[in-house]
This record gives C-alpha cells, sequence and structure tokens, in this order.
C-alpha cells in the first residue's frame, strides 16, 4: 500500500498529502484486510475518513481491495479528476463521504451510528480523526452526542502522529492527554501502537457494551520512508523521481 | 395534509407557524416510518412538545450544537432517514453553515432544514436571534433548495410535499408569529417551486415571499383604491426560481420585491440578478430590512419600524411609481 501510494503521488506530479497518509496507513490496511464488513451494493460497516487529507491512505486501501482499478487509481489529482487530495463521496468507489473540512466526520458517523441502531442493523462505524483535528470544536459537540446515544457500534480512531500543518503539536494535544480527554467525555477509551498490526487487530475488534470507542493510535508521520519520518515537509510535499527511487529503498 | 377551510386557517394563524410546524410534524409522522425530527434543544420552542411525547423514536435532540446536529441528521439520511432540523434561523444558517456546505450541498444528502423565528419574528429576542441574513447565505450553497411558505397553511403544503417527494435538501425559512395574517383561507393546489398569482394586475409587479405575502396583498388593496391594478405574487420558492417568474420580468415596467430579509442577498437580489441577465428594463424597487442591525420591540412594532406593513408598503409604492413617471 505504500507504494501505492507513492506511485500515485509521483504519477501526479502535484504536491499530495503524503506524511499524514504514511501514519494511518497501517491503520487502513487492517481496517480494509481484516475488520471491515466490506459490501459495495449494501456496506455493513462504514468507514469515514474525517481527516480528508490523508485521502491517499485510503485510497490506496481501496485500490488494493480491487474498488478503484489502475486506470481510474493513476488519474489522482489531475484536471477533472474525483480523485483529489480530499474524498469525494463514490458508493462505486466504496468512499463513503466528502470530507476536507475538518471536524465533521464524526458527528456525521454518529447519524449513521444512530440509524444503525433505530434499524436494529448490525455492523460498526468506523471514524478517523486527526489529533490535530481535535482542536475543532465539532469533534466534541459528536463525543458527547456520542455517549448520550450509548453508540457502542462507533470506533473513533485518532492518528496521533504529533503534528499539524504548521509544525509540532502542542503536548497538550498529545496521546496521554488525549487519552484523558476522551475518557473525561465518556468513551471506552484504548491506547495502541497504530503501526503494530497484531495490535490494531485485537483493539479495533473491541466493543464496549454501552459506550462508544476510541482507539488512540499512536503513529509516525510518514512511517516507513527514513526522509518523510516526523519530517513535517512532508505534510503536503512532492515527490520526484529521485525522492521517490530512495523512498522505495525504504519500503 | 387534510384539505383545510376558512376555520382551520383562522385557527392555525392564531396558533402561529412554530406551533403549526409541531402540529403538522405530528401528522406527517402518521404516514412516514422512515421519519426523524431533530433539535438541538429547541424542541419546545418547535411547537414539538407532544411529538417527542407521542413518537419519541423519532425525535432526537442533540443538545445545544447545531453543528453536530447537521452531521447526525446527515448521518441518518445516509442510512435512508427522512430527515428534519429544527432550530433558529440564525443557528442553523450560519452557526452550522459549513456543515450544511459539506453534508448537504456537497454530499445531496436530502435533509429539510426548517430555520425557525426568522426575520425580526424573535422581537425582543433581539438580532443575534433574527434571520436577517439566511436567504443570501444558504443560497449561495449550490443544491439547496429555500423555501419560505406564506402561511401556516402553505407550512403544512410545503412540509409534506418536502417529505412525500424528495427534492434533495433544503432549507425552509418559517417567518410570522402567532395572529400573523393568513393567505389561504381554503384549501388550494400547492406545486414545489411554483410561484402562486394571487391577483391579475397590470400597472405593476409585486413579488413577495414569506410574512410579506399577507402585507402585499393589504397594500394591494390600498393600492387599487387609488387606482393602481397591481399584480401580486407569492414567492414561496425562492432557489431554486421559477422561469415563470423570469418570464414575467419582462411583462412589467415597474416591479417591487417584498420580504422580511435583508436588502443584500434575499428575494430584491434574486431578482436584480434575473433582470439584469435578461436585459428587461424594468424599475426595480426593493422593500427589506436594511443592510444593519436595527432596533428591537414586539415584531409588530418592528415590521412597522421597517415600513413591511401593509399601509406603508402601499405608500412606499405610490412614491417610487410617481418618482418614475416624473
Amino acid at each position: 500500500m505504500r507504494k501505492v501510494l507513492l506511485d500515485v503521488s509521483l504519477n501526479c506530479g502535484e504536491p499530495a498529502h503524503i506524511g499524514g497518509a504514511l501514519s494511518i496507513i497501517d491503520i487502513m490496511a487492517t481496517l480494509y484486510g481484516n475488520i471491515l464488513k466490506l459490501d459495495i451494493i449494501k456496506p455493513i460497516d462504514r468507514f469515514i475518513l474525517s481527516k480528508g487529507h490523508g485521502f491517499l491512505g485510503l485510497l490506496s486501501a481501496l485500490h488494493c481491495k480491487g474498488y478503484i482499478q489502475k486506470d481510474e487509481l493513476m488519474k489522482f489529482q489531475t484536471n477533472g479528476s474525483e480523485l483529489i487530495a480530499h474524498p469525494i463521496v463514490n458508493p462505486k468507489f466504496g468512499i463513503e463521504s466528502s470530507n476536507g473540512s475538518l471536524g465533521q466526520g464524526l458527528s456525521f458517523g454518529v447519524g449513521i451510528a444512530i440509524a444503525y441502531k433505530k434499524k436494529k442493523k448490525d455492523g460498526s462505524i468506523f471514524v478517523l480523526v486527526g489529533d490535530g483535528e481535535c482542536y475543532e470544536g465539532a469533534i466534541w459537540e459528536a463525543a458527547i452526542a456520542a455517549t448520550e446515544s450509548n453508540l457502542n457500534n462507533l470506533t473513533a480512531i485518532i492518528d496521533c502522529n504529533g503534528f499539524q500543518n504548521d509544525g509540532a503539536i502542542n503536548k497538550n494535544m498529545n496521546s496521554d492527554e488525549l487519552k484523558a480527554k476522551w475518557q473525561g467525555f465518556g468513551w471506552n477509551t484504548i491506547v495502541c501502537d497504530g503501526h503494530n498490526i497484531s495490535e490494531l487487530l485485537k483493539v479495533l475488534k473491541v466493543k464496549s457494551s454501552n459506550k462508544p470507542n476510541v482507539i488512540i493510535a499512536k503513529t509516525i508521520k510518514g512511517k516507513g520512508v527514513n526522509f518523510m519520518e516526523n519530517n513535517n515537509d512532508w505534510h503536503h510535499g512532492r515527490l520526484t523521481q529521485k525522492l521517490f527511487d530512495e523512498a522505495i529503498k525504504d519500503l | 395534509m387534510k384539505i383545510f377551510d376558512e376555520k382551520d386557517s383562522r385557527q392555525w394563524s392564531r396558533m402561529g407557524p412554530r406551533a403549526m410546524f409541531g402540529q403538522f410534524m405530528l401528522e406527517i409522522a402518521k404516514d412516514n416510518e422512515n421519519l426523524m425530527v431533530l433539535s438541538a434543544d429547541l424542541g419546545r420552542s418547535s411547537g414539538l412538545d407532544r411529538f417527542k411525547s407521542m413518537y419519541p423514536n423519532k425525535y432526537l435532540s442533540v443538545g445545544i450544537s447545531e453543528q453536530n446536529l447537521i452531521g447526525v441528521a446527515a448521518g441518518l439520511a445516509k442510512e435512508g432517514f427522512k430527515v428534519f432540523v429544527t432550530s433558529f434561523a440564525p443557528f442553523l444558517s450560519m452557526r452550522a453553515s459549513e456543515q450544511v456546505r459539506m453534508n448537504l450541498g456537497y454530499m445531496k444528502l436530502p435533509v429539510n432544514l426548517v430555520a425557525l423565528g426568522s426575520g425580526v419574528s424573535m422581537g425582543y429576542l433581539g438580532n443575534s436571534h433574527f434571520g436577517l441574513e439566511d436567504i443570501a447565505v444558504m443560497r449561495s450553497i449550490p443544491n439547496l433548495n429555500i423555501s419560505s411558505p406564506a402561511d401556516c397553511g402553505e407550512i403544512g403544503k410545503m412540509l409534506s410535499d418536502y417529505c412525500v417527494n424528495n427534492h434533495g435538501p433544503s432549507y425552509i425559512r418559517l417567518t410570522g408569529i402567532p395572529g400573523s395574517p393568513s393567505v389561504y383561507k381554503s384549501n388550494y393546489d400547492y406545486t414545489f417551486g411554483e410561484p402562486i398569482t394571487l391577483k391579475k394586475g397590470k400597472d405593476l409587479l409585486i413579488l413577495a415571499t414569506g410574512s410579506m405575502v399577507a402585507q402585499s396583498l393589504i397594500a394591494g388593496k390600498a393600492l387599487s383604491e387609488n387606482g393602481i391594478d397591481a399584480e401580486i405574487v407569492n414567492v414561496h420558492t425562492l432557489k431554486p426560481i421559477s422561469e415563470k417568474i423570469v418570464e414575467k420580468l419582462n411583462k412589467f415596467e415597474n416591479i417591487v420585491t417584498i420580504e422580511e430579509h435583508s436588502i443584500v442577498g434575499g428575494l430584491h437580489s434574486i431578482i436584480a440578478e434575473k433582470i439584469v441577465s435578461k436585459f428587461s428594463k424594468a424599475n426595480l424597487f426593493p422593500i427589506a430590512l436594511p443592510d444593519r442591525f436595527g432596533p428591537t420591540g414586539t415584531y409588530n412594532y418592528l415590521l412597522e419600524y421597517h415600513g413591511l406593513i401593509g399601509k406603508k408598503i402601499a405608500i412606499n409604492i405610490l412614491n417610487f411609481l410617481k418618482k418614475n413617471k416624473s
């Protein structure tokens, strides 16, 4: 999946959100490779990428899953393409929502989770949120709503890569602090290594009996490519052939 | 919705738009298994107390969190629920405007936003609660319908139409208070998007929306007494704007728009844009709220202050016509 991500980034010739996509890519692999019960026609589980700029991570997963073919994939960030920096809802491709404006995906997930409860529909709703995104007030509005409706079918995953657009995130928003905050809001809170697949497999299956679940996933921005790791220039950066070749060697 | 008569119309007008919203939703809930009505702690103010106790499974209050309210509504709509969301006009159209843009406009999820107490109907609650700019903000978002019913009967017609026929995401703007005059004394034909000509005339075209439709009819009578024969149209749906209205713009030399909304971005702007793009030579006279935060007071005081009552509308129109002649 990392290779797909790099291929696509190189091919478009435009700056792309690579760092924050690499930080979620093991989470995406675990979700799409094992956890999610998917059905294009009648989705069972649903995945919402609230941190829409991580779309390259989702795109790679949807390609590896066979929902997006190579010719479509390679249109990423080309003129007129529907596959751009942020997800645009597209049932055919398995993209559940349009995102890009931060702080909105969790409420959407809460609405779907409530609908599932009302319809007595099995299935889980996963919403991936950035750590920087947790500065958005609307995230906490949704956090309250989810506990009030006892949405144990909802799991938020916080991608704690420690960086936002302008640099490192304040220590008030590190994984320990986020854990305390989510616990304080009444969520079933689990901390894990966001790059350890066996750990992810375990925690993503956890369902509280009456609370919404949150996985605080400790991740590394740019994970897997040495010169990108913890280097925020790759929050949104342009890949050249030379850099691509170097990156591929690291995988 | 049931066929109504003069007695209903009188009673509904006495109860006012907010209480009637709650009443009509009770009726709609009977026939719609998939209905959900959402509020952000303004259920009581939306006339939904009875709804809440009769249909607890179809009602959800998410607490005072309008941005979250829209996201949750969109999630429910995605799963096939028919969703109506209520709050006061500025909280839906501005506090949550980006959520409306992303979830309703961009994703085209068919949520119906019912904006209560728009215009200056919140009286002493003041400008924080007034819906001065909501049409302007909402109409700039693609894929969103905007409607503003002329009276309580039309609220009922509109709500059941939006529920039964999926027109996509919509913003339904309620103006007026208990006791505001009604336009329709008995049942009538309502079609989504189609303006309704209430009075034919040859001297002048009056396009009015929401609470101002009834005031236009009052103004129309006063104009008749002064020998002016005005055509009066209820523009209950502002977006998409009907081609029938556009056609009328070339037929009249003088056109007046009347709305309980800021002069920026509402009915006046919609018509002015059409006049310009059609190279119409009509003289356009806007009657609207000014582009400023005005005083507070009772609703009727404010309407009078802003010249939004029939008598004053007629005087202003006569002056406008006189000026154009000279």
